[in-house]
């Protein structure tokens, strides 16, 4: 019964910081360009890229 | 001799000046630029890395899901164009185009949704958390530690419903201040219900609670709000992106003889302005010096070139193809011949907005459905217990089990897939309840050139021209924009070009090939006597060997038979309304086969036939690309144009066939109609699961065990059933 007082808050903190964690991405503008965020992965940026 | 690239020419021909779209900040000078054809990581390290090899370049980064490059650079405005040649030189096109302002109304908008959405996801998660331990924990429970459980809920749900509930309340009330109902009154009712009951079940009560099925329709509602958002804002950006690769500038001539490029509707009635060969004429103009022609296809539908001297009135829209004009603007941009026809576009507009939605005919039927059986569950009760707190309970899950959790979904979700599908197959969509006018249609009218046709002349006589011949005559004609030279260098292909090419407007090419004089024109010019043919044709004469003739004609587009064949198939009927002359639309009219056609149409007499059409119980889709056109495909039930039609003209349309490519309106026809089947199959699962519920929640069997099932398993069920579209 004790464990509930604790266990409670714990899972609304877990998921008021998910909360918090979307909010922030989406002003933070990580969904303006998806596609581009999946692609630039495969870029390499350690060699110097070439003009074609 | 160089080899020259034909592609290159298309870069920048009829295109704006860059310059009049460079902005100032920080002393960086900032374009955008929509680049065309960037698909994958190599294109953005392509594109990215061949910027900023420039050393004056500051900043370079793609959007890739947009299409939409930021530029930032230390220097001159003119290095504008060096870039958008060089991004055409590694195979992206780019056109500058001119920004949105930050505060786009849409954006906020969507972006208010998609919080709301995340703060009704993470309540309805977080009750229902509590929720099912009450309901698994059942007779186990104390009834404090329920009591907690209770109270806990409340504290998540009120703030949250309060927040993300906003989109729905407002509506309701603006709706109610009016004095009428729509969809959004049985749902905040429903919302506030639910929760103003499960307070005082709470606090006074002490029986079931429906916090969880608050916030569940609320999370489920807004999807379907977000998911129809969503399709508005990315079709009216493909309309944003279609202007501005078509942004139209000017070439200002100044008192003191410099030329500036400007803004078209920056353009004042008096002003001189100079018109290279490939430029379109921005406003409506009179020409002041120098002779040329000019092609107005996209304007009245012609395809024979307009030949052009001073005191000739020009109309914005037009072409200039072979020689260099100046000018003397008669109108300003918003007094244009164009702005008539936006006019004309937007009369057809507003009678085309009077078209009801599925949707809201479903719910026109629905909210007093709903609420009379609410009302007659209240006295029903009222009458057997004779106490009104259990009247009151069924009455409100009576309003809670058939919120349109389902019915919202049921159309947007629908939409979103088949306008993706319809995206991935070159078709753009401009609205959503396009999709449900084009998939009632019995009529296709369709304009002649540029839509059935190819609206540019090709040479048909290839094979009776020696390959010397067409040679000799594509080295002149690859330094040309002039429709048939064009016409030439394409038969012939890719090659060198003649030295000292020389171009007379109104007459033909001169120039030295190999060092033979060869001259390419008009027979008149030429001063040959050809008796005149029913194609447009030109003559070359080399020296020292005989002229030969070169006939044209405007080909049907290959797709066009099956285009036609596919909507008969369909059961549509086949029309064709032109501005062009009479024999060229009978020839082409007989080459298809449509018996009913118009030749000469004026727009005014093109949405005459619509109307009256119309006005005969048919539903007409018209296809058309030209300036012409545009208040016909305004006033037609549903309007389809093509990625080559003139700017007005892909505003006016429904629907936007990338790559030109006719046939895909069929698809779109196909896709449309099955996209209606599921709206309407959708509906109907949405009416049997009413159908079970009502039921139950009248005769006070609902718990809110019950009510949380039905709702997400009715509102997956439609969902599955839009997504079988995707395949």
């Amino acid at each position: 019964m004790s464990l509930l007082i604790w266990m409670i808050p714990i899972a609304l903190g877990m998921g008021l910081l998910g909360l918090g964690a979307f909010l922030w991405s989406l002003k933070s503008g990580q969904f303006e360009d998806l596609d581009g965020a999946a692609q630039r992965i495969l870029m390499d940026d350690d060699k110097p890229i070439s003009g074609d | 001799m160089a080899a020259l690239d034909a592609s290159e020419f298309d870069h920048t021909a009829g295109q704006a000046d860059p310059q009049a779209f460079v902005r100032h900040a920080e002393g960086l000078a900032h374009l955008d630029l929509m680049v065309r054809g960037a698909t994958c990581a190599g294109c953005i390290a392509r594109i990215e890395g061949g910027l900023r090899e420039d050393p004056r370049v500051e900043q370079a980064r793609l959007n890739l899901s947009t299409g939409r490059l930021a530029l930032a650079w230390r220097g001159e405005d003119d290095a504008a164009r060096e870039f958008i040649r060089k991004l055409g030189t590694i195979g992206y096109p780019a056109t500058p185009y001119e920004p949105e302002a930050d505060a786009d109304p849409q954006k906020e908008e969507e972006r208010k949704l998609l919080r709301a959405m995340a703060v009704a996801g993470f309540a309805m998660a977080n009750v229902m958390l509590l929720s099912v331990s009450v309901w698994a924990g059942g007779l186990e429970m104390t009834e404090s530690m329920q009591a907690l459980m209770h109270r806990l809920s409340a504290l998540i749900v009120l703030p949250a419903a309060a927040y993300a509930g906003q989109p729905f309340f407002r509506s309701a009330w603006r709706a109610l201040r009016s004095r009428h109902v729509n969809m959004d009154v049985p749902i905040s009712l429903a919302v506030f219900l639910a929760c103003g009951l499960s307070v005082y079940e709470t606090f006074l009560g002490h029986g079931e609670t429906y916090y969880d099925a608050a916030v569940m329709l609320l999370f489920f509602l807004l999807i379907g709000r977000f998911l129809d958002m969503r399709l508005r804002a990315r079709a009216s950006q493909a309309a944003r992106g279609l202007a501005a690769m078509q942004a139209a500038t000017a070439n200002l001539l100044l008192p003191d003889g410099r030329l500036k490029a400007v803004p078209a509707r920056e353009v004042k009635a008096g002003d001189q302005l100079v018109l290279a060969a490939g430029d379109r004429v921005p406003v409506d103009a009179r020409v002041v010096e120098g002779r040329s022609s000019l092609d107005g296809s996209l304007v009245s539908g012609e395809t024979e070139p307009v030949a052009a001297a001073p005191d000739t009135q020009l109309f914005s829209g037009m072409l200039n193809l072979d020689g260099k004009l100046v000018v003397e603007a008669t109108a300003d941009r918003d007094n244009s011949l164009l702005a008539e026809i936006t006019r004309m576009v937007e009369a057809g507009e507003q009678t085309r907005s009077r078209y009801v939605r599925l949707a809201d005919r479903a719910a026109k039927l629905y909210v007093p459905v709903v609420h009379s059986l609410a009302a007659l569950t209240l006295i029903g009760w009222f009458i057997v217990l004779g106490e009104p707190r259990h009247a009151i309970i069924n009455a409100i899950a009576v309003l809670i089990i058939t919120c349109p959790c389902a019915l919202g979904l049921a159309v947007p979700a629908v939409q979103v897939v088949a306008s993706g599908r319809l995206f991935r197959d070159g078709v753009l969509v401009k609205s959503g309840d396009a999709m449900e006018r084009l998939a009632g249609i019995d009529t296709v009218v369709f304009d002649k050139t540029g839509t059935l046709t190819e609206g540019r002349p090709r040479l048909i006589n290839a094979d009776q021209i020696s390959r010397e011949d067409l040679e000799l005559a594509a080295h002149l004609a690859r330094t040309s924009r002039h429709p048939l030279s064009r016409a030439v260098a394409d038969a012939a292909g890719m090659g060198g070009t003649g030295r000292d090419v020389t171009e007379t407007p109104g007459g033909g090419l001169e120039g030295d090939v190999d060092g033979r004089r060869v001259r390419f024109g008009a027979a008149r010019w030429l001063g040959i006597d050809a008796s005149a043919s029913p194609f447009s044709e030109a003559w070359m004469v080399a020296e020292g060997g005989e002229p030969v003739r070169f006939r044209f004609k405007d080909q049907v587009r290959s797709e066009a038979f099956a285009t036609v064949a596919g909507f008969r198939e369909r059961g549509c009927e086949i029309v064709l309304l032109s501005g062009d002359r009479e024999d060229p639309v009978a020839a082409i009219a007989s080459e298809l086969g449509i018996p009913a056609w118009q030749a000469g149409l004026k727009p005014q007499d093109k949405i005459a036939r619509l109307e009256a059409l119309k006005s005969e119980g048919h539903h007409v889709a018209m296809i058309g690309d030209g300036i012409n056109d545009a208040p016909a495909l305004a006033a037609a039930d549903v309007s389809i144009s093509l990625a080559s039609a003139a700017e007005i003209s892909q505003a006016a349309a429904d629907f936007v066939l990338q790559g030109d490519h006719l046939d895909a309106s069929v698809r779109a026809l196909d896709i449309s109609r099955g996209a209606k089947r599921r709206v309407l199959e959708n509906f109907a699962l949405a009416a049997g699961y009413n159908m079970l519920a009502i039921p139950l929640a009248v005769f006070g069997f609902v718990t809110p065990l019950i009510a949380a099932i039905a709702m997400s398993a009715s509102s997956v069920l439609v969902t599955l059933n839009a997504l079988r579209l995707a395949r």
